[in-house]
This record gives structure tokens, sequence and C-alpha cells, in this order.
């Protein structure tokens, strides 16, 4: 008979760490992603609308007038992809990803350590240069490469206890938020007057966003010849098969939260298994013809607010108890008395 | 000086000091010729893409020490040197005897100087040298330790001089650091090197992890048969905090933060996402002063606030035990031959680099009168910070040694400079000598179990004497030949 342990634990700072270390990386993804369709929604004249407009949908802009930026193409580029000054850059977000993977470095295999460090090393070296003409498409696509290279060796390599499903909760939530994002960027899409120009612009735009999404093929097989908005919106919000549909990163985070109570006995899940329910219905209920009516940037707030109160509810439930009373004591250090001597 | 490798290299020349790789030893035997054939095939090219190659490899792991200076902190990986020190059966087969015997009467002198304090009254240590040590814990008085072991852990500095005789330079009681480069640059030299390795047979280091659990489980509070061990770390910030994970996963124990822990009814318990759950060891990676609030340093953050009373209830074991510090004080390392023969009725089996202790009027008296000849040391410094080399100094640098123990004589030995050993290590020049050291590693639960080799550390620049890794030192895979090293000729 085995004598392996059956009932390894997870301490909470751990759980809250992995939560965090994958919600940081895919928010470095969803971030090139939006970058790169950003960049087709120029049009002449209207540059620095189309890329203000992903100021909008981060809710970035108080952060990105605070750094002194103006609002052209140029800055907004700078402030996501070299920024360190702005928290929510891709290299603030990779910094704080490795951090995490500092302290998670225990529970997580050789080979995502590695890559996160070759990756932080890769988006340390961006230059400006980088983010012009025909290289910032390459630059987004080499983002995307390295969080999937992450996804990928985490599938492949990360044991699956515990420690897993939070990991797994921090990207679905993550991933559901950047979603709701990604079709908020319509709302903010200059249209041209003309009718049948804004008909056929209307259609580009919605193919690019789509793109972005990692859905375009997937939905032109799954829809009529000729699709309507309503349609892009329902693939988006409702698909239960696309991976970055809101509604089926929602149902696995569910689906991981009931494990976590069934397999592992953690009894603090109930909260978050209700709110992930509630969030469920409000994704199901009304038809989306109705939310069109009534203004689709107005409901993706709202599954904002709930998918960020389901954030909440997973930390008070595991993460919240081990936090010191004192945030600077994460800071102190002990000086270079170990230092090896 | 080795025929075969002076013809491979024929700049390389050690000068009056002993060479590791190429110098015919007596009764010990001989570092084979076969081992330096094999170096030379690689070639000085192929030696320095390999180099280069590694320490890529290093980087990309994060096998890093972090150096803190002017409020930065830098992430750098200790450098390796690819070029292998090797020991010989019989050259390890001594050091290990005489690194259990050294752990042995450390133990023993812990336990009476917080327990009966026999040795004092026979006057073998001055009183105050022990009770007026600053890191005497008084706290400790009168507390039984599990199998009457102190120091679970300890890493023991040797040095071998001239004439190729080795000596003890420093005991590290408290939380000696750098096992994890050990087994990291020998899993870096079968990677990097599997050609000069094929075929030898040497002593693993891989065991390393396992040991330290079984020691830790051994010291646990009686009942569980499966005890919670867990590593505290002081976090990320924290220089070692690299060695900290390494360990934490050889054991496969949980790494905590002072944060993780509670202290509820005299038992220690970590946060988990399930609830509370109870911790039977702690191997700390934490000073003294740090570990409790409540008993040490009130404005520590990083410990655990009533981990102390915890323990001295007997709910919880600590390892390394609190108040080790007073036997790896300088001052006491030149009793160590005393204390070892006033406990094991033996001689040292290696000795102590000689010591004049300031403290005593002759010993200051010698030392003002040598400087120039003498190597000068704070005795509460580590880190090789606050030593100066007399013969190397300069006139300012030594009337400043001289002031400086003057003010404060009980805080200064000093010692004879001793020509460190050296061994062919890749450099600018080619392959030149650059003197090195050796800290073997010796884990004691029940009993004690020495590491193979240990971290041979290395002083990269041509001529220091300084091996710290907090002042350019590096290291190198340390080889311990097996008995039967070789089948056949070994190619």
């Amino acid at each position: 008979m085995s004598q392996m342990r059956h009932d390894a634990v997870l301490l909470a700072r751990d759980a809250e760490g992995l939560f965090w270390m994958a919600r940081y990386l895919e928010r470095v993804e969803n971030l090139a992603r939006l970058i790169d369709v950003t960049q087709s929604f120029e049009s002449p004249g209207f540059e620095t609308d189309a890329w203000f407009g992903l100021i909008r949908i981060n809710a970035d802009e108080k952060n990105f007038a605070a750094r002194g930026f103006s609002p052209d193409a140029t800055h907004v580029k700078r402030f996501y992809l070299l920024d360190r000054g702005n928290p929510t850059s891709v290299p603030c977000n990779l910094e704080d990803a490795r951090t995490n993977a500092r302290t998670l470095r225990p529970l997580m295999s050789t080979e995502m350590w590695r890559q996160i460090n070759m990756f932080h090393r890769f988006v340390g070296q961006i230059t400006p240069e980088d983010l012009e003409g025909d290289a910032l498409s390459r630059l987004c696509t080499r983002l995307k490469d390295g969080v999937q290279a992450h996804t990928g060796i985490t599938e492949g390599t990360l044991y699956r206890d515990q420690g897993w499903y939070f990991y797994e909760l921090g990207r679905l939530l993550e991933r559901a938020d950047q979603t709701t994002r990604m079709l908020d960027i319509k709302y903010t899409a200059i249209l041209p007057k003309g009718r049948e120009e804004k008909r056929v612009a209307e259609l580009t735009q919605w193919n690019a966003i789509l793109r972005a999404a990692a859905g375009y093929h997937a939905f032109k097989r799954r829809s009529r010849a000729s699709f309507s908005a309503e349609d892009v919106v329902h693939f988006l919000l409702r698909d239960p098969s696309s991976p970055r549909a809101v509604l089926l990163c929602v149902r696995r985070a569910e689906s991981h939260l009931d494990d976590l109570r069934r397999i592992y006995g953690l009894t603090a899940a109930g909260e978050a298994i209700e709110m992930a329910e509630y969030l469920r219905e409000l994704l199901l209920e009304k038809p989306l013809g109705h939310i069109l009516a009534t203004g689709l940037h107005e409901y993706l707030d709202m599954v904002q607010i709930h998918i960020q109160q389901l954030a909440s509810a997973i930390g008070r439930g595991f993460f919240r108890d081990w936090r010191p009373a004192d945030p600077a004591a994460q800071n102190q250090t002990q000086g270079p008395a170990e230092a090896l001597a | 000086m080795n025929e075969l490798f002076r013809a491979i290299w024929p700049d390389y020349d050690p000068g009056r000091y002993f060479c590791e790789l190429t110098r015919k030893r007596g009764g010990a035997g001989p570092v084979p010729d076969w081992l330096i054939q094999r170096l030379g095939a690689i070639g000085l090219e192929a030696l320095r893409a390999r180099a280069q190659a590694a320490e890529t490899e290093l980087i990309d792991l994060g096998v890093t020490f972090t150096v803190y200076s002017d409020a930065t902190a830098i992430d750098r990986i200790l450098p390796f040197d690819c070029i292998p020190r090797v020991l010989t059966a019989a050259e390890w087969s001594l050091l290990e005897r005489a690194c259990v015997q050294r752990v042995a009467a450390l133990n023993a002198f812990l336990g009476d100087i917080y327990g009966p304090g026999h040795i004092v009254r026979d006057g073998v240590i001055p009183a105050e040298l022990v009770y007026g040590n600053a890191n005497y814990r008084p706290e400790m008085k009168d507390f039984p330790v599990p199998h009457g072991t102190y120091v679970h852990v300890c890493g023991i500095d040797i040095i071998r001089d001239e004439f190729g005789d080795f000596r003890v330079l420093e005991d590290n009681a408290r939380t000696p650091s750098g096992v994890s480069y050990v087994i990291e640059n020998r899993h870096v030299m079968l990677r990097t090197f599997p050609d000069l390795m094929a075929g030898i047979r040497l002593r693993p280091v891989d065991d390393y992890g396992r040991r330290l659990r079984a020691a830790m489980s051994e010291i646990a509070p009686g009942g569980p048969d499966d005890p919670q061990v867990v590593l505290l770390s002081p976090g990320i910030y924290n220089s070692a905090y690299f060695e900290h994970v390494f360990l934490a996963r050889e054991m496969g124990v949980p790494l905590v933060v002072g944060a993780d822990l509670v202290v509820e009814d005299e038992r220690v318990f970590m946060r988990t996402t399930g609830g509370l759950r109870r911790v039977h060891t702690i191997y700390r990676r934490l000073n003294d002063d740090f570990l409790d609030p409540a008993v040490f340093r009130p404005d520590s953050m990083l410990g655990v606030r009533g981990l102390i009373g915890a323990w001295k209830a007997g709910n919880v074991a600590i390892a390394n035990a609190v108040g080790t510090g007073v036997a790896d004080d300088k001052a006491v390392y030149a009793y160590m031959p005393r204390i070892i023969k006033y406990y094991l009725g033996q001689e040292a089996l290696v000795s102590n680099v000689e010591t004049h202790i300031c403290r005593e009027p002759e010993g200051l008296r010698y030392t003002l009168d040598n400087l120039h000849k003498l190597v000068t040391k704070p005795v509460g410094e580590s880190g090789g910070y606050g030593i100066t080399i007399g013969p190397r100094a300069s006139q300012e640098e030594l009337a400043a040694a001289r002031a400086s123990i003057l003010a404060d004589p009980g805080n200064w030995i000093s010692q004879p400079m001793v020509g460190l050993s050296v061994a062919p290590t890749l450099a600018d020049e080619g392959i030149g000598p650059r003197h090195l050291d050796l800290r073997p590693f010796i884990i004691t639960g029940r009993e004690s179990w020495v590491l193979p080799g240990g971290l041979t550390r290395v002083a990269m620049k041509r001529g220091s004497l300084i091996v710290n890794s907090s002042q350019g030192g590096g290291s190198k895979d340390t080889w311990v030949l097996a008995d039967d090293f070789a089948e056949g000729d070994g190619k």
C-alpha cells in the first residue's frame, strides 16, 4: 500500500499567489490582443480616438493623466508597453507575475519558473522602436506567444492539486473580464457617416474583435452567411464552446469551486459558488436584443462588477486569513546577515 | 606539479600555493591523470563556451542571491567555475570525521553552557566570553533539546595551507547557507560536461533534502509519525531566498513566512485554504533576533508572536536551536581545540588556524606588534566584512585597523596570513590559479551526517584571498571521488 500523503495542505498565501500570477499573465496576453486590435481600428484622422478608447475600456483615464502623458497614439502605446510607472502596463504586470512566481517557486515546476524568467527578460528589453509601424504587431504576437507558452507549460507540468484550481480560477476570471472589455472596444469605436461605408466599417470592426478574441474562424463556422452584431455578442458572451467566451469561463470557474468544496472539503467555497451561479444567470437571463437596445456598455459594466465580486468572494473564502496587519511587513528585509557568509 | 597538466597548460603556475588539481599528494592518492587529459581534450575555447552556457542556465533558472547596496537590490548568480575541485577518498574521509567531531563538540559545549556550565567552572574558557557574549541567550538556560542537538545544520569553513594541511577557519552554527549551490552546481556540471564526468564514480550530493527532512522529523515533539515540517524564511527579499525555496522543495515541505504562522494555546499553526493546520518542526532561516517579537526584537515583523513560548512548552521543535551563535563566535573559535579535548577527550582531527585573541593582553600585544603580517577580523561580523589583510594593506589601512582594535580589543582576533590553496580556474588570462576554501555541511538529528564534499568557494579575482559571494567570490563543483571512482582506467 502506498505511503503517499493524501492531505497535502496549501498555504492561503500561496493560493492567493497562484490566483494572481495567473491573472497578471492572462492580462498581458489580453493587453497584447487589445493593442493589436486597436491598431486595426485606426481610421484616418481618428487615430487618437481609437487609441484613447483603449484607455477608456480599461478605466485607466486617471492613471494615464497622472503619468502626464498626452492622449495620442504614441503615448498610449508607451503607457501600456513600456511604462513601468503604470501599474497596468505589460512590464508591470510581468514584474508582478514574476514576484508572485518567486514566492510560489516551491510549488511551481522548474520549467514554469524558467520560462517566466526568460519572458520577463524579453519584456524588459522592449524598446520604443518595437512600438512603431509593423513592428508593433510582431511585438504583440511575441507577447501572446510568451503567455501561451506559459499556459502550455503550466498545463503540462503543474501538479493538479488545490493550487492548480486557484491558478485556474485566476486565469478564468481575468479572461472573462478581458473579453467583456474586448467587446466594449466597439462602444468607443468611430464609424463613418455614409450608410454603406458604415456597414462595411462595422463588419470590419466585428471581425477584428473576433480575431482578437481568437474566435474568428469558429464564429464563421457557427454563424449564418450574413451575421448581425447580436450574433457576435452572443458568441463572445454566451457561446458554450469558445475558450474566451464569458459564459464558458464562468461555468468552468463554478465547476472548479465545486471541486474545491467536494474534493478538498473547503466549505468556504460556498459564498463564491453562489456568486458564480448568479453571474451565470445574469449572462443568460435577458434576450441579447434587449441588451443591445438598452446599452451594451452598461450591461458589460455590470458583468465586470459581478466578476469582481466573485473574485472578492474567493478572496474572503480562502486568502483572507494570512494577511499581516501591516503590509510593510512584507518589505522588511533581514539585511546581509544571511548572505553567503 | 603534474607533468601532463604542465604539458597541456604550460602557463599555469600555482607558485608557492598548494594546487588542488595538479599537486601530487602523499598518502591521499593523486588526482587521476585521465581527468586532466579529459579537461585538456575539451580545450580552452570549448571550456569558455560551455562555461557561458552554464551561467546562462543558472540565470534562466533564477539560481541567484541578492546583493544589497546603496538601497538597491540586485539579483546575481554566484559566478560558477566549471573546472571541478577534486577531493580524494582519503582526504574526504579525514574531513568527514573532523566535521562530525567538531559538531559533537559544539553540541556538547552548548548543552553545557546552557546547563551546568562545567567548562566555565573548570576554567577552560573565560566566563565573560560565554555569558557576556552578545549571542548567549539566557532564555535557553536549562531548556533541554531533543538528542542534545542544538546545531542541526552546521557549515564548517575549511582551508588548505601551503603544505597541503587542512585547517578550520570558521564554524557556522546559526543558519549557514550555500548548500543549494552544491547541489545545483552538480546538476549544471552533469548537463554541461557529460564527457568530463562519464564513468567516474563520485559521492552523490542529492540526498541532502531527504536527510534534512529526516533529521527535522527526528526532533519533532513526540506523537505523530509523520510530523509537519516547515521551512521558515524571511521571504523573497532575503538574499538567500533561492536557497530557502530549494530546500523546501528538496524536503517537500511548505515554505512559510512569519505571517503564515500563528500560535494558539502554545501550539503553532499555519494558515491554509482550509483553516489552521498544526506545525511540528520549524527549520528556520531567520536569525534568533527576529524569531519572536514577544521575546526578542519587538519590531520584528518577520517572526511569530509566541513562538518561543510554544517551543518551551515542548509543542514545536526549532532548528537550529536558539542561542547557537555563542558557539560559532570568532572569539570562542579560538578555544575550539580545547573544547574538543574537554568534551571528547580527543585532539582535533583538523586543527584551527592559529588565532590570537585581542581580549587577552598577550594576544593584543602580539597582534599590534605584527599587524603587517596578520589578518585581523572583527568577531561579530560575517561575510568577510571588516577584515584587514596586513601584508596587503596600505599604511593608512593598517593605522585604521590599529585604531579599531584599540577602541574595542574584545571585538578582534588576528590570524597569520594563510596561503590558501588554489585550483585551476577559467579566467581572462586562460587557466589561472585561484584561491579557494571548502564549506562542508553537517546535518544532525540523532546522529550526524556529512554531505559529501560541500561548497567550494573560489576567489575569482587574481591573487584575491576573499572567497565570499558578497565580495565577488564564485563557486566550483566539489568532487569527492568514491573509493572505486573509476571502472578500468576511467576512459
